[in-house]
């Protein structure tokens, strides 16, 4: 790998840690998957490998299917590294509490709008949070985190994607998970037109019917 | 069959008797106002064979409930007189099971004239494992033979941020663990059974890994793990050994997740499988990673118990909270989320 200069921890995720370097004069954000020590050594290089090699390839076809991503500079497999470009902007998941009803029903759209540029492609991301998608300054989203993404066109896969969707809203943004979620999947529709949406919205429910516990299940 | 005596009561404190029937598990618990439980008895319906029967394991339940709520009695030195208010387990879990539970707590209320409270089992797994740590605002890894899920309290509420897809943590392991002919005893779960076999398994077999952001999906690496046991190839013991570090690096996986996305100070194991120590040891590992305390719940205290239910009924008890009886039916799957934590500011 080319040098680098002193890294900035950036952010320390579950997953990788984000740091932010200098790297040929210019601004850049290098993720590093650690080892995980309470994996088995073996069951753990085979995951880190896997991530690291997929999420590039992931990050480029969803630019292809219309969806903003940050570019990649080079990745390092033998150290499970990956140097991309650094998007200046904020996490939708801060935005969101801080803004108008109006233009949070704007940005969910619009994120809906590039969830469903992804599905029609045959992608899904793995990880749709709010913490995984962010606003720059000329109002472009950019998704990131693509390490469990896939490439599928499966219903099922893409009713996974949005259900995860749905839960960090729920989870992080309760009080109006409801209408986000709502202007998310009007917005899916625009690019996957009325019966897509109807489709996957079935998938949603029949997965959330199969977990534990779900009050829509049946009548008591 | 006692599992936990603590202090001695004080003249002067109220009690609560939590009745705990979710599934297979009947246990009564009786507890003070300031958190001692003076009673913890636990009385399991194990199957001859195969799983959980609900109309078996209530008819288990309905069998023994008297001898259990005497030996409660008895433990806790206290009279039923002396009691301030009866909590049960209202949901989620098996219909007939939880009926069983809530038929008892409902006559007992009545023939005492004392107020009655529907706990939810979830938040109970989770304020016990408080009670019994003095964790303050966790994020909660709560897994057993029903439920695996990643929660913590926010607004008013216990939110749920990753959990399983299909099938419960405990139930992966139960059924595996039966699927290979290992026995389940009194006081051994087959979940212990198997965590034996794995400790001494050194040999890594490949097995599906499925994380989905903050949730995970266990029954493709059941179903993979059957499959093999079934083929005959490899050793029992390094099948559980397999199954054992796939699916915690799952769950650990996705805490670790919720951990670093919540940025909460403290983590809290809990439910059955919590007294599982590879468990324990990732878990406690990625809390370490992020500054964050490690807790686990006590063993008399991770499987289902009575004594959760009742320290949860003085919580609830003691903000307002009572069931009325016409509005004390069982909420099969009533959900973490849906409950209001009113005892929590």
């Amino acid at each position: 790998m080319d040098k680098v200069t002193e890294p900035v921890l950036l952010k320390k995720g579950a997953e990788a840690s984000l740091f932010l370097v200098d790297w040929h004069d210019k601004k850049v954000v290098m993720k590093k998957r650690l080892p995980k020590k309470y994996r088995h050594p073996k069951l753990d290089e085979e995951i880190r490998t896997y991530r690291t090699t997929h999420e590039p390839e992931l990050m480029h076809e969803a630019k292809k299917a219309g969806v903003a991503t940050p570019t990649i500079f080079l990745v390092d497999v033998k150290n499970s590294t990956i140097i991309m470009q650094f998007i200046e902007g904020n996490q939708i998941k801060q935005l969101l509490g801080n803004v108008s009803k109006m233009e949070r029903e704007t940005l969910c759209l619009k994120i809906g709008e590039l969830i469903g540029r992804l599905h029609e492609y045959g992608l899904v991301h793995g990880d749709l949070t709010t913490s995984n998608m962010i606003l720059d300054a000329e109002g472009n989203i950019f998704f990131v985190d693509f390490g469990l993404g896939e490439k599928t066109n499966e219903l099922e896969a893409k009713g996974v994607d949005l259900h995860l969707m749905k839960r960090a809203l729920q989870s992080t943004h309760f009080q109006f998970a409801e209408e986000c979620f709502s202007a998310v999947m009007r917005g899916y529709s625009k690019i996957s037109g009325g019966t897509g949406m109807k489709n996957v919205l079935d998938k949603i429910r029949e997965i959330e019917r199969r977990g534990r516990y779900i009050a829509e299940r049946r009548k008591e | 069959m006692m599992l936990k005596t603590m202090k001695k009561k004080r003249a002067d404190d109220s009690y609560c008797l939590g009745i705990e029937s979710t599934a297979d598990d009947f246990g009564i618990g009786i507890c003070t106002f300031e958190g001692e439980a003076l009673a913890n008895v636990i009385s399991a319906y194990v199957p001859e064979e195969g799983g959980i029967h609900p109309r078996e394991a209530a008819r288990h339940h309905a069998e023994v409930a008297d001898k259990v709520l005497e030996e409660a009695f008895a433990e806790s030195r206290i009279r039923p007189r002396q009691l301030s208010v009866i909590a049960f387990s209202q949901g989620p879990g098996l219909g007939p099971c939880l009926r069983t539970g809530a038929t008892i707590a409902r006559a007992l209320a009545s023939y005492l004239g004392i107020p009655l409270v529907g706990v939810n089992h979830s938040v109970a797994h989770i304020e016990i494992g408080k009670l019994a740590t003095g964790a303050k605002d966790p994020l909660t890894l709560y897994v057993s033979g029903g439920n695996t899920m990643v929660a913590a309290f926010d607004s008013g509420r216990y939110r749920v941020f990753g959990e399983t897809l299909d099938i419960a943590l405990g139930n992966c392991l139960d059924v595996f663990a039966r699927e290979a002919g290992l026995k389940q005893k009194r006081g051994l779960s087959f979940g212990a059974a198997l965590e034996k076999l794995a400790a001494d398994g050194g040999t890594l077999i490949r097995l599906p890994y499925t994380v989905k952001g903050m949730d995970m999906s266990l029954s493709g690496l059941l179903t993979a793990s059957v499959s093999l046991l079934k083929k005959g190839k490899y050793k029992l013991e390094y099948l559980c050994y397999s199954l054992q570090e796939n699916a915690f690096s799952m769950v650990t996986e996705v805490t670790e997740r919720a951990l670093a996305h919540t940025e909460k100070k403290e983590v809290l194991l809990t439910g059955g499988v919590a007294a599982n120590k590879r468990l324990q040891s990732m878990i406690q590992e990625i809390a370490g990673e992020h500054d964050s305390k490690f807790s686990v719940v006590p063993r008399e205290f991770a499987l289902d118990n009575g004594a959760m239910i009742a320290w949860t009924g003085v919580l609830a008890y003691t903000h307002g909270v009572v069931t009325p009886i016409d509005e004390s039916f069982v909420k099969l799957r009533w959900r973490l989320e849906k409950v209001d934590v009113s005892w929590i500011k």
